[in-house]
């Protein structure tokens, strides 16, 4: 029986059943194999919060973009970042008129960056998830040893777990089964998502893979149990990766965090610890900064908890496209409505 | 404030076709133009030209210069011409390394000896520092139509056949992978070659291919959506008879691209009639460049103006125009 097969018999005679995957790079590898139309009717996959630029706020943008106007200032950001609007421009805007804006791979990157160009104050905005954090806490630690001053964090590094724990307090919210972060578990491990108390599965990134996890969460289901499976077991363990763990906690401390859609969330973001502060540009070169709340009626906020669909959004596809969008979720390459936008509107 | 060119007008997707309907079309509106074809026919005679900007300069699998010449020469061929003269445009940064201008000029010798091509005239500009990034080359070509030959998107229609030229995306993740610093083994490399011989080949096999296309920036993606609203047909691609290499894919995978979206140096597309697919495969087979041809996908007259694909699992999903850069994804 093929994996399709399975999870049409898993389904049959089943009620309706929403699953979240949490992770960006599911929801494009879920499209690009087109798994979407081969579900059955009653298995709806909606997306999550796992598109690091589409949870940033407009006023780090605002931020990044303010910085990167000061002279011998470098900003280094993740491609991604460019196109995003904050309040009045962006950083691919302020890169065509002038600022020196450095797109990178790696934080590491920067300590290269920083070393070649001493008279410039290179600014790291530093994104992600669990994922990245590490590498970036293991880039302030390499500058420190080797002495670098003119390496900076502009930090809003965010947790997945305590996002997941806010998504299912909240009544708006429904969720049967999560499809939870491959890469971020790798860190985190699966022990951590203990307290979901639903239904979840740490899942890979081929589409066979994505089909094992749905039908893993459809067996779950069927035999009344709640647990966090394993179905990425070759990199995934169930304590995580140690040693990024000590990394990350030994540079940042964790504080309350901003999420664009999701409001602030307890203990859901990473802030570079104070023996560290000589790295947080927001320290060193403090800036006042007045975001404009825009007034439009972009549904990124609803869009990211799962509550409404990209297609149920006004602008969606109008007003808001990859090539003029509105909201991050349009620019993100990895962006719920960037997806939808891209594989998911057109029907054959 | 007045709109600014970013870089993503300059990446072959949605943006530069806007770029060029909004501003270039406009202004030089003509009827071989405004074919939009890699190269221009006129007469018995083909033109084209293209710039080169590539960093590194250097890469596993050839160089700047080698892809100045074969890129012009793969422009013609595709046109349905034999490529004759190039000429040769660089604009080099001062304090620019002497041997490597050198390697340049002989890998660019080579290629054109290997096309059968003379570069018949040329300049060198030197600017100052930081003013160019190394060096720049724009290169022209002229070739002679063949006869009987009619490459145009016009001639496409429902039940013909897609075939690519081999494996998809090597040069594009070859060129990733050093700037991400990513250990590619041996085997993957730039696949920066003259296809011009292949393609001369193809059309003695099958004078009445309807349309050939060079799969370079935004990959087979942008080259098939390209055809797909030219020809106003549908075309659905096989995901499992796409020739990529697995490391080429898990390039794709690291990184967060599509493989189809990836630029190729010396990869067509070829839209051949059904009953000539077998025996221009074969053709192509021939040679190096086209070793792992393959059948890719047909025609169709349903979805209209859209590229749609198959996937291994039986899903059906649409192939976009790519859009802007590629860029890596965060996590």
């Amino acid at each position: 029986m093929s994996l399709i097969e399975k999870i049409n018999k898993l389904a049959e005679g089943k009620k309706n059943l929403r699953f979240m995957e949490v992770c960006g790079t599911h929801t494009v590898a879920i499209f690009r194999a087109g798994i979407r139309n081969i579900l059955p009717p009653n298995v709806e996959l909606v997306s999550g919060p796992g598109c690091p630029v589409c949870v940033t706020n407009d006023d780090f943008i605002d931020k990044a973009v303010a910085y990167s106007k000061i002279k011998n200032v470098t900003v280094a950001t993740f491609g991604d970042m460019l196109k995003v609007p904050g309040s009045n421009s962006t950083l691919a805007e302020e890169a065509a008129a002038g600022a020196d804006v450095k797109i990178i791979y790696s934080p590491l990157d920067c300590l290269k960056i920083a070393a070649e160009n001493p008279a410039r104050r290179v600014i790291f905005l530093a994104v992600g998830f669990e994922t990245t954090a590490p590498t970036a806490a293991a880039t302030i630690l390499s500058a420190r040893k080797a002495g670098l001053k003119n390496l900076f964090f502009l930090s809003a590094q965010k947790l997945v777990p305590p996002a997941l724990k806010m998504l299912l307090a909240d009544s708006e919210v429904k969720v049967d089964g999560f499809l939870l972060p491959g890469h971020v578990a790798v860190v985190t491990g699966t022990k951590i998502f203990e307290f979901l108390k639903i239904p979840a599965v740490v899942a890979g990134f081929e589409a066979e893979e994505i089909l094992l996890a749905i039908i893993n969460l459809l067996k779950q289901i069927d035999e009344g149990r709640t647990e966090i499976s394993n179905e990425y077991k070759s990199v995934v363990k169930a304590e995580g990766n140690i040693s990024a763990q000590n990394i990350l906690a030994q540079v940042y401390e964790t504080v309350d965090a901003d999420w664009r859609g999701l409001g602030t969330i307890p203990k859901s973001g990473l802030r570079v610890r104070d023996e560290f502060s000589d790295f947080d540009i927001e320290k060193i070169m403090p800036l006042e900064i007045k975001s404009v709340k825009k007034n439009t009626a972009c549904r990124c906020g609803e869009v990211l908890r799962g509550v409404c669909k990209p297609t149920e959004c006004k602008l969606f596809g109008k007003a808001c496209q990859p090539l003029h969008a509105i909201g991050p979720c349009m620019i993100s390459v990895e962006g719920v409505c960037a997806a939808w936008y891209k594989y998911g509107t057109l029907k054959f | 404030m007045s709109k600014k060119i970013t870089m993503a007008h300059g990446a072959g997707g949605k943006f530069s076709a806007d770029l060029i309907k909004e501003i270039i079309l406009p202004a030089f509106d003509n009827e071989y133009l405004n074919e939009l074809h890699d190269g221009a026919k006129i007469g018995k005679l083909a033109m084209t030209t293209d710039s080169y900007v590539i960093r590194p300069l250097f890469f596993r699998g050839g160089n700047i210069g080698k892809l100045s010449i074969c890129g012009t020469v793969n422009d013609l061929a595709v046109t349905g011409a034999v490529p004759k003269y190039i000429s040769v445009g660089a604009i080099i940064e001062e304090g620019f390394d002497f041997d490597a201008l050198k390697k340049i000029v002989n890998s660019m010798a080579a290629a054109a000896n290997e096309a059968g091509v003379k570069i018949v005239t040329g300049d060198t500009k030197v600017v100052g520092k930081d003013q160019a990034d190394g060096i720049f080359i724009n290169t022209a070509g002229i070739g002679e139509i063949i006869e009987g030959v009619d490459i145009s998107a016009k001639n496409v229609q429902a039940g013909m056949k897609i075939l690519i030229s081999g494996t998809i995306g090597d040069h594009a993740a070859t060129i990733l992978s050093e700037r991400h610093g990513l250990e590619l083994p041996e085997n993957i490399k730039s696949d920066c070659a003259p296809l011009n011989k292949m393609i001369f080949e193809m059309l003695k096999v099958e004078p009445k291919i309807a349309m050939l296309r060079d799969a370079t920036r935004g990959g087979i993606a942008a080259v098939l959506n390209e055809i797909a609203a030219a020809a106003n047909v549908g075309i659905i691609l096989e995901e499992n008879k796409i020739p990529v290499r697995t490391e080429v894919q898990s390039v794709c995978d690291i990184l967060g691209f599509d493989a189809l979206e990836l630029a190729n140096e010396g990869k067509i597309i070829a839209v051949v009639p059904k009953n000539s697919a077998e025996k221009i495969l074969a053709a192509m087979k021939n040679f190096d460049c086209g070793k792992n041809a393959a059948e890719i996908g047909e025609v169709t007259e349903k979805f209209s103006g859209k590229v749609g694909l198959h996937t291994n699992i039986g899903g059906l999903r649409i192939v976009d125009l790519p859009v802007g850069e590629l860029v890596p994804r965060i996590c």
